[in-house]
């Protein structure tokens, strides 16, 4: 199911199936060219594959922005292990509503993206991990993995030749750190979601302790349209450094909001203009957060001329992170918004490390009694150090993802911090809009 | 302890579904799986998966401990889930879970009296765009405003009463 109107500023490569008559099923599939690209790469050689894929400068689209094909060359070529392919479904980055899409409407397209993934480290085992909330999405997926063995696309002797591979979906139980990927792997294996020490990195020592292809859903759908398409076709819908398509989750204060399919390189502006409809009620755009609620904020003046893509965002020292874009209006307060993004990683951390778990604990209070308007001018500048402390000594970069827009709200809206200051209210509740006004008066 | 048909048939493939020797990572599958029929994770359940999957049952308790969704007291026939982390708190999630709090007289991870309806504050469900967003048991719901909630509510206590 769709839950948004389509937008003619689309790119739709991994998105093409979306809106047809049962879309997800094996028969729709294999009607609009589906498990072509398996074939051919079944019939080419794992080095090959991969280098299809660096030529698409397809990169990870679960975060961190990885260039995809350099990770599947990571993978040990002798290993005497099995090899593993986990599918990153756990999707709980805040502002992020995307791989729910690709599976619900296309889960054949990531089954294909997995076996394509298997022939290029000659894998025979992949698991879906799919966060515990998605109930319904374990169910189509699982029927999907059916079709799939019924028409023989999973099992053994793949179209006749000596490939087998088997996949299964695996469901989350809640827990924000289990998309980290080494806490991902734990959790699989039965375990408390508490990362693993990397390096090791999983393409080594992964799943049951064996080399491992983990990506993000979106970065295995891609697949397909790479090997059917040439890597040289998706490359080109992109930017030089970041090929292909981004699904953009644009939600917040927005008149369209919704998730768009959009290729990597699109201008910001028109982003939120014209895709996402403009700012509501006639507003104007205070800030926006360009990839999940990990990344730093930035302003409306930060907007001029930005492009979404990767090596723009790291520019100006933001991210483009997992495509959540969180719009926020003339209107919103920044120490509300801090506080409630601190809330949550504090609820998320795993407690493993101190500085994370500690923190992420006192910057949650502190901004607690800065949004209550018990704050002191000092709190502010120990706002940022405690943040700037925890970076880059924590255990896993959740600490990182607490920090980084913290000092980001700080930074760039102190005076939104100082309005709240000597007792205020804050100055953005609709109820004490009106008070201030008053007291003008 | 017995399980259902549809359990037991579930247990079974999760059991195949893993690697030789690495059954325990059917655990938590296996207590969502079940969690689901019995409404809670029993101590019967924790022994059980544990002698299935060949752990001890502390090992079992100190895994579901983690995870947010498994627990041990029962939630409500219905529970109800409101997000009011980022998107969904622009767009009038915090004052949704004002509304439902109220309405139902309870707070957060509480169940009504009758158990009929429990209540949480849960963190980013996954429906960012189409906020403000809750869940009803595994089912989402979007565009939530404080009506569309009263009859959401109003319509499962019609659907069940006797
Ligand atoms: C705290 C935390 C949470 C994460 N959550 C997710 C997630 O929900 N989904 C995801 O694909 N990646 C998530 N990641 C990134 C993964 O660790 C990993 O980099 C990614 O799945 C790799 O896939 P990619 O290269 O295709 O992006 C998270 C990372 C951190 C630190
Ligand atoms: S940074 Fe440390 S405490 Fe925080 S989630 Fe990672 S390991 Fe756990
Ligand atoms: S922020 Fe509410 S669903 Fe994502």
């Amino acid at each position: 199911m769709l839950y948004n109107e389509p937008s003619p500023h689309e790119v739709k490569v991994l998105t093409r199936r979306f809106g047809l008559a049962d879309s997800a099923s094996i028969k729709t599939y294999l009607k609009t060219d589906g498990y072509v690209a398996f074939e051919k790469a079944l019939k080419m050689k794992p080095e090959e594959i991969i280098e299809e894929v660096k030529v698409s400068n397809l990169r990870g689209r679960g975060g961190a922005g990885f260039p995809t094909g350099l990770k599947w060359s990571f993978v040990p070529k002798t290993s005497p292990k099995p090899k593993y392919i986990v599918v990153n479904a756990d999707e709980s980055e805040p502002g992020t509503c995307k791989d729910r899409l690709l599976i619900e409407n296309d889960p054949h397209q990531l089954i294909e993206g997995m076996l394509i993934a298997a022939l290029s480290v000659d894998a025979h085992a992949g698991y879906i991990y799919i966060r515990g909330e998605y109930r319904y999405l374990i169910d189509i997926m699982d029927k999907a993995i059916a079709e799939a063995y019924e028409h023989g696309y999973l099992g053994r002797n793949l179209l006749g030749s000596a490939f087998h591979f088997d996949a299964f979906t695996h469901t989350g139980a809640g827990a924000y750190e289990c998309g980290e990927e080494s806490a991902l792997l734990e959790s699989l294996e039965g375990k408390r979601g508490v990362p693993r020490i990397r390096p090791p990195f999983p393409a080594v020592v992964g799943a049951f302790q064996s080399p491992t292809i983990l990506n993000n859903v979106e970065t295995f759908c891609a697949a397909p349209a790479i090997l059917r398409d040439g890597g040289a076709a998706f490359a080109a819908l992109g930017v030089p450094k970041a090929g292909g398509t981004k699904l953009t989750c644009l939600s917040g204060h927005l008149n369209k909001p919704g998730v768009y399919e959009l290729p990597l390189g699109f201008p910001v502006k028109k982003m939120i203009e014209e895709v996402g409809g403009g700012i509501r009620n006639g507003k104007k755009l205070k800030a926006f957060v360009p990839g999940g609620s990990s990344c730093p904020v930035l302003t409306a003046a930060e907007c001029e001329g930005l492009t979404m893509d990767y090596d723009a965002l790291a520019k100006v020292k933001s991210m483009l992170g997992s495509g959540g874009v969180v719009v926020m209006d003339e209107d919103t307060c920044i120490v509300k918004v801090a506080l409630r993004v601190m809330r949550f990683y504090a609820h998320e951390s795993c407690g493993w490390c101190i500085p994370c778990r500690e923190g992420t604990a006192w910057l949650r209070k502190l901004l607690q009694r800065f949004h209550d308007g018990h704050g002191q001018r000092s709190d502010i500048v120990l706002i940022g150090d405690l943040a700037k402390n925890m970076l880059g000594r924590t255990f896993c970069p959740l600490g990182d993802a607490a920090a980084m827009p913290t000092i980001s709200f700080v930074e760039k809206f102190r005076d939104e911090f100082e309005a709240h200051l000597d007792g205020r209210p804050c100055p953005y509740e609709p109820a004490n809009r009106l008070a201030a006004h008053l007291v003008a008066q | 302890m017995t399980l259902s048909p549809h359990l037991e048939a579930k247990f079974a493939k999760l059991l195949t579904s893993y690697p030789p020797g690495r059954q325990r990572s059917a655990m938590i599958p296996m207590l969502m799986f079940a969690q689901d029929e019995l409404g809670q994770v029993t101590q019967e359940l924790v022994e059980e998966v544990a002698r299935r999957i060949g752990c001890t049952p502390l090992q079992v308790e100190e895994v579901l401990t983690y995870y947010s969704m498994l627990h041990k007291k029962p939630l409500g026939k219905y529970h109800v889930q409101i997000c009011t982390n980022i998107s969904c708190m622009l767009t009038g999630g915090a004052e949704l879970w004002e509304h439902a709090s109220g309405k139902l007289r309870i707070g957060h991870r509480e169940v009504a009296a009758d158990g009929f309806f429990s209540l949480e504050e849960v963190e980013c469900i996954g429906a960012c765009s189409w906020a403000p967003a809750i869940q009803v048991n595994y089912d989402f719901h979007h565009h939530v405003t404080p009506e569309k909630l009263d009859r959401l509510l109003a319509g499962l206590r019609s659907a069940n009463a006797v």
